[in-house]
């Protein structure tokens, strides 16, 4: 039985052996004896399968698809006898140049495969590429054998997820980092001891699928360097994993670097989240250049005006036409690669409003993109996580299409925590609502599952840092006038813009930072805290760092012991929250009887104030007088206290002989700040608590 | 610099000395000497590559082949390894399905 090849060739071109191929699936295949390669174009009138050598400046050869290799809108064919871990592929199409209807083929172009598995071209970060070359984006053949052992999807609940967003590069790239292989998937796997000791459970990486650092490259005004696009919101192959984010990158193995990462990470009890970027392309609009859609089937894979003119809802030049029957069904099989491929266990989708309008850009009530994905059987375990707004001004935040299975980011979280944060008046009312996860967003609609992931940082935006050092961005190396990035910051540089000397201001910050970790560690939902945030980390009041590839960007692991005591207090409310099955709770479940008893409070105890005034807000999660757990779980109290001036909070008797023990005060200077949880102290005063200015307390009735 | 490579077999042991650079232009004729060990009663592959400088996908490929195709039981051994070469097998993650080891143990 051994190596029966069922497969023979049947036809010839020149010295290649060929058969039609098989149309599904979609990409580049191993085959017995050969590889079968297989593309969608519904316009084009003809294609030929374009060979390089790896690296080679010329193709070695170009195999035109006979009309009998063609299957309705798909071209297919195998090839035999190929040497496939040496070659490089793309196609050449031939059809109209038609733009007014939608049509822009080139047969002067070599385009990539939409399906490409690796793709070569970019294989060490930053290295400057050779610019005349014919084809730059180039797809290989991955061959399948990683072997995965036991490992598959995590599948921890949503609502126990503790999310660290983070940047593949900037994590490690700093020299401080002490990583053998700074800014790559390998270095994510050295620093998993620290990742666990801080208590994270969920890593949620920015794009790793393969973009140009060099798309729109230019010099910064500033320092006079070159900028990148060192965020990489900008998609050049959906199927293939960023090679330069790749220690082995340059041996054409970042697949396996990846998988491997993340295996390592799943067997340390980590779960991987990708950013994924399917709002828009990297070939821009009528006057970017061509990669690979444009020239396969511009009308098919790009929203387009009725005169042919891209439609620009993602703010980056054009908008992939998501509700195409093609692009969502290659949207539904690159998702279904990941997982099963790479066993990545959800998905963050960029601006992920896009994905609901239909082809002429208008919002739909029920988008079957997002329709197919939250019932695919394959994602049926996945996080699926929207970004739930876009560039042309759709914002779903709460209505998100959702089907119970979708959850989102939830930006008015963000929004309002800041507000309070910085002191405005009024926000106890909705500061309640964002803490209990956000029922007047997500209430109406039942959803069983967590749908809101709470945030006050994000790569967009403040670092934690900046949001209390900061009034204004401060973009100017970004090259654009520092008209780029949010002004909707609600920051507070507490008295004093950017670093200073001034004791007081920075006790302040410190304490701020502490309130906000404190704030979203004990909210209902699903936190996200951006990576670096835990150690104080600055990009010197850069809003929208997405060109810095330098010390702006990358995480200083120095700040890790000059903020040592910022980095605990992360790490303690982590613990704590981990420790406190009542702050994970999270069902939005109609008819369903809660299953924590929240109450609020104010400065007198069942007695909140909802005024316009209102700078103050606490509340108390016990378990209900029926549930015999309530005899188990420490009664948990959270004041917040965010006026300029001291308030004395009074305390909601227990029952049960219990008392009220200390966590966390932000209004101690370390180590009075925090306790490590289960070693709480017991208050002298059992009904009241003087809460300093701009401070918050988490007690423990136990 | 082109490889070197020289294979004994002896109880079962096929022992595969490997000197120079395993890449994509010589890892095709490496392996069709492998090949050769189809179907011979072996228990361990012992790649001796104190002297190999590099290794590229290809020639990572090659040991994968070892594995899978010679015998599912067979053990596969990386000994004496340089730390270039060890990195690579590592971040790509082979490093789990053969025994690495300085030198020989058995």
């Amino acid at each position: 039985m051994t190596n029966r090849i069922d497969l023979h060739p049947t036809h010839s071109h020149g010295e290649f052996k060929l058969r039609a191929g098989k149309p599904l699936p979609f990409g580049a295949t191993l085959v017995p004896g050969g590889v079968n390669f297989s593309v969608f174009s519904r316009y084009a009138t003809a294609c030929s399968l374009v060979l390089f050598k790896k690296h080679a400046a010329q193709p070695f050869a170009e195999i035109p698809f006979p009309r009998e290799f063609r299957t309705g809108n798909v071209f297919s064919m195998i090839l035999f006898d190929v040497d496939y871990e040496n070659i490089e592929y793309g196609y050449r199409m031939d059809g109209p140049y038609d733009p007014e209807n939608g049509h822009r083929f080139d047969k002067e172009k070599i385009l990539l495969d939409p399906y490409a598995k690796l793709v070569s071209g970019r294989d060490v970060w930053g290295k400057e590429p050779d610019w005349n070359n014919i084809f730059p984006h180039r797809g290989q053949i991955l061959a399948d054998d990683f072997d995965w052992e036991d490992d598959c999807q995590l599948e921890i609940p949503f609502e126990d997820l503790v999310i660290y967003e983070m940047h593949v590069r900037g994590f490690t790239a700093h020299a401080s980092a002490k990583v053998k292989h700074p800014g790559t998937f390998a270095a994510i796997r050295d620093k998993i001891p620290y990742l666990k000791d801080l208590g994270i459970n969920c890593l949620e990486l920015m794009p790793v699928h393969t973009f140009d650092e060099f798309e729109n490259s230019k010099l910064s005004p500033v320092t006079g360097e070159r900028l990148l696009n060192y965020w990489g919101y900008s998609n050049v192959g959906f199927f293939a994993p960023k090679a330069g984010f790749a220690a082995t990158g340059k041996f054409g193995m970042q697949a396996d670097e990846l998988k491997n990462t993340i295996k390592t990470l799943h067997k340390n009890g980590i779960e991987v989240i990708l950013d994924v970027v399917f709002n828009h392309t990297a070939e821009g609009n009528e006057r970017g250049h061509y990669i690979s859609y444009r020239g396969i089937d511009n009308k098919t894979y790009y929203m387009l005006t009725p005169e042919g003119y891209y439609y620009n809802f993602s703010g980056c030049g054009n908008t992939l036409n998501c509700n195409n029957p093609i692009v969502r069904n290659m949207i539904l099989d690159c998702l279904r690669y990941w997982v099963t491929d790479y066993h990545v266990d959800g998905f963050r989708f960029d601006l992920a409003a896009i994905l609901g309008r239909d082809q002429n850009g208008a919002p739909m009530s029920s988008p079957p993109l997002l329709e197919t994905l939250a019932f695919d059987p394959i994602l049926g375990k996945c996080k699926l996580i929207a970004e739930a707004w876009d560039a042309g001004g759709l914002y779903q935040v709460g209505s998100f299409p959702s089907w119970g299975r979708w959850a989102e980011w939830n930006g008015k979280y963000r929004d309002d925590l800041r507000k309070f944060l910085k002191g405005e008046p009024g926000l106890a009312g909705a500061v309640s609502q964002r803490i209990q996860g956000s029922p007047d967003l997500y209430q109406w609609e039942a959803r069983e599952n967590c749908a809101s992931v709470n945030f006050i940082t994000c790569h967009d935006g403040f670092t934690l840092m900046d949001m209390v050092s900061y009034n204004g961005k401060h973009n100017e190396a970004n090259g654009e006038n520092n008209s780029d990035g949010g002004n909707d910051n609600h920051s507070w540089n507490c008295g004093w813009e950017g670093p200073c000397d001034d004791k007081e201001v920075n006790r302040l910050r410190i304490r701020q930072i502490k309130n906000a970790a404190a704030m979203l560690l004990v909210s209902h939902g699903t936190p996200m805290i951006l990576a670096g945030d835990e150690f104080g980390n600055t990009q010197y009041g850069n809003n929208n760092a997405y060109c810095q590839d330098n010390e702006l960007s990358w995480l200083n692991w120095e700040q890790l012991s000059e903020n040592a005591e910022i980095h605990n207090f992360f790490r303690q409310m982590i613990a704590f929250r981990k420790a406190s099955p009542m702050l994970r709770y999270s069902s939005y479940a109609m008819n369903a009887a809660p299953d924590v008893e929240v109450s609020w409070h104010g400065t007198s105890a069942w007695n909140a104030d909802w005024s316009g005034a209102a700078r103050t807000v606490a509340f108390m999660c016990r378990r209900w007088q029926s549930d015999e757990r309530r005899t188990v779980e420490p009664d948990i109290y959270v004041a917040m206290n965010m006026h300029w001036d001291a308030h004395g909070f009074e305390l909601p008797g227990l029952d049960n002989g219990r008392r009220w023990h200390v966590f966390a005060n932000t209004g101690m200077e370390s180590p009075d700040d925090i306790v490590t949880p289960g070693n709480e102290i017991l208050l002298d005063n059992q009904q009241y608590f003087m809460v300093g200015p701009r401070s918050v307390i988490v007690l423990v009735g136990k | 610099m082109d490889l070197q490579y020289k294979m004994e077999l002896n109880d079962g042991i096929a022992r595969v000395t490997l000197a120079g650079s395993l890449d994509a232009t010589n890892a095709g004729n490496f392996q069709e000497e492998l090949k050769k060990l189809i179907g011979q009663k072996i228990s361990k592959i012992v790649f001796m590559v104190k002297d190999l400088t590099y290794i590229a996908s290809a020639g990572l490929r090659v040991m994968i082949f070892a594995k899978q195709r010679i015998g599912a039981d067979v053990q596969v051994y990386l000994v004496g390894a340089q730390e270039a070469v060890l990195d690579v097998v590592k971040m790509s993650g082979l490093d789990t399905f053969m025994t690495i080891q300085k030198e020989f143990e058995g």
